[in-house]
């Protein structure tokens, strides 16, 4: 498959890139119980965001936010009760479950409980797709020979679903997903059900998926290391709207709001919680600041100048990690000496950095 | 018990009844199946959700499953005489025990799709797969295993119809078992009906039994 998507990780889509995935203003409401009981349940409530053709997009949230639903309305397994979403130019919402069919198969999905055919082999389940998009028998085989290779499963092609693991049930799922060569790849919770190192696995498979084939992954899930290790972008959703969407780098250098400081939190620990600050406190000798630390800030020269001023600093907490090139974290500092010096190296940091006192 | 004279009748009986059952699941398993998909497809939230159809086919089932087969067999008189154009014999029963046996083979086959999974028939619906297709292809081949025990399970069913087809003249084991045996106090030839029964049945649970693990695979 040729294809104008670079190898390189590095060469990602950029803000000129094609939208392949648009919601405009899209909001999903259901209807639970009827008569007295009868209540409205909005999932998801006045989305707008762009999906760039060829990038992996991410989607976070915790259970119930509405990710779920989010994605079941790019392939109108969730029709939109409002609003407006186009595919690839075709638009999604108002068309019958009959009309969807042309849009869905450029739309591969793959699930957190991997809903395999249990009737058929691996190979059958990758072939599924195959059989009802019209190809004939010869190049079928060789396009499962290929997808098998593709995933690593070549030698389970006769097996059947209940003799595999997790990780490979799940390969197979994305073998199936892929094989009708379609332009987005839907992930939804596709790790949740599986342990890390399996997790990886999977994740390096979509990531080469996106790479090899110039497909778009659209991927939710609730784990935020699942996002860092590869979506080029990222939608935090709660209670059913987008509370905030940016590069993945942007949302973990300068979460905006309290939901993506605590998913960021679950995965960069680099500031001192309450209590361990409360530990630290006790044992400071001075002042305690942290300062966020990212690319170009230059803490070092501001606290050697400080030393030389008699200003005794020491590390207390921090961390700092690199993310799609950037920079980023935070170190938390200890800063003892004559309340003057102290005083004028927290203005230095100021300047160069955000900078918190946390204890007098 | 005299065989020169009982052995000819019990095989004719024999016939009659695998003739009436058979004929009768052929017919009823396919009508059955098919408003057994419709009970399914069209419950809320699946392919083709429609209260109204739901709720009119269901009716019907349970308006029909209750009553006595006996009595079916005398109320439904009328009916078979202007279809079959009489109301004895083998073709009426099996007429008879046709409609009766479709709205139990519904219910089955309604059952036993509901065991696949929602997922399965999610993952087709997400690569454009039409709804028959899905029908076809992908539920009915998942439910294939428990299927085949159900309609196992209903030849002993349609079995037992089979035996009260005597009192519309259409012979069987049931007719050779009361008229020859209970009704001439010949003990010996009513437990020989009974054997025969208890044969055909092991045989043809044997054969569902390990048509279904087959399939299953286990």
């Amino acid at each position: 498959m040729t294809s104008t998507v670079t190898d390189s990780p590095l060469s990602r889509p950029g803000e000129d890139a094609e939208v392949i995935v648009r919601f405009e203003n899209a909001t999903k409401t259901f209807v639970t119980g009827k008569g007295k009981g009868r209540r409205e349940v909005t999932a998801v409530e006045d989305v707008s965001l762009n999906i760039r053709r060829g990038e992996i997009y991410g989607v976070i949230g915790y259970s119930g936010a509405g990710k779920s639903t989010l994605v079941r309305m790019i392939n109108g397994l969730e029709p939109a009760t409002s609003g407006k979403i186009q595919v690839d130019g075709h638009q999604v919402d108002g068309r019958t479950e009959d009309q969807l069919a042309p849009v869905r198969r450029d739309i591969g999905m793959i699930f957190q409980q991997f809903n395999l055919f249990t009737s058929r082999t691996v190979a059958g389940n990758v072939e599924y797709p195959l059989i009802r998009a019209g190809w004939d028998k010869a190049k079928r085989k060789a396009r499962v020979e290929e997808l098998l290779q593709f995933v690593g499963l070549t030698e389970r092609a006769g097996n059947y679903p209940e003799q595999l693991s997790g990780g490979q049930k799940q390969r197979v799922g994305i073998a199936r997903a892929l094989a009708a060569q379609p332009k987005i790849l839907l992930a939804d919770e596709s790790t949740s059900a599986l342990d890390p190192d399996t997790t990886q696995e999977v994740l390096g498979l979509l990531r080469r998926a996106n790479r090899e084939f110039g497909i778009t992954v659209v991927l939710i899930t609730h784990e935020m290391d699942v996002v860092r290790s590869i979506a080029d972008r990222v939608a935090v959703m709660d209670s059913g709207r987008v509370i905030e969407e940016g590069p993945t780098a942007r949302i973990f250098s300068a979460p905006q709001t309290e939901t993506a400081r605590r998913f960021v939190g679950t995965v960069s620990h680099d500031a001192p919680n309450a209590e361990e600050l409360a530990h630290l406190s006790q044992h400071s000798r001075g002042c305690l600041v942290v300062v966020d630390v990212r690319d170009g800030v230059d803490v070092g020269s501001v606290l050697s100048s400080a030393a030389a001023r008699g200003v005794n600093f020491r590390i207390v907490f921090g961390g700092v990690s690199v993310l799609q090139k950037q920079s980023f974290g935070s170190l938390t500092l200890d800063l003892a000496g004559e309340p003057q010096a102290v005083e004028e190296t927290i203005a230095a940091l100021g300047e160069l950095t955000t900078v918190k006192e946390v204890s007098a | 018990m005299n065989w020169s004279t009982m052995g000819p009748q019990l095989l004719t009986a024999i016939g009659e009844t695998l003739y009436m059952v058979s004929v009768t699941m052929i017919i009823a398993g396919l009508v059955g199946l098919f408003f057994g998909v419709a009970l399914y497809v069209t419950r809320p939230g699946n392919l083709y959700a429609s209260r109204v159809v739901n709720t009119a086919i269901n009716l019907v089932v349970n308006f029909v499953r209750p009553i006595p087969f006996i009595i079916l067999l005398a109320a439904l008189g009328p009916l078979t005489d202007s279809v079959i154009g009489t109301r004895l014999g083998q073709n009426a029963a099996i007429f008879t025990m046709s409609i009766a046996a479709v709205f139990a083979v519904a219910r089955i086959v309604e059952q036993n799709l509901m065991s696949v999974d929602p997922g399965v028939v999610e993952a087709a619906r997400s690569m454009g797969v039409s709804r028959p297709k899905i029908i076809t292809t992908v539920i009915l081949p998942e439910a294939l295993g428990p299927l085949v025990l159900g309609y196992t399970f209903l030849v002993i069913g349609v079995t037992d119809m089979s035996a009260m087809a005597g009192a519309i003249g259409a012979g069987g084991l049931g007719d050779f078992a009361l008229r020859l045996g209970y009704q001439r106090f010949n003990d010996e030839v009513t437990w020989a009906a009974v054997a025969v029964i208890i044969v055909l049945v092991q045989l043809v649970q044997f054969v569902g039994n390990s048509m279904a693990r087959k399939i299953m695979r286990r």
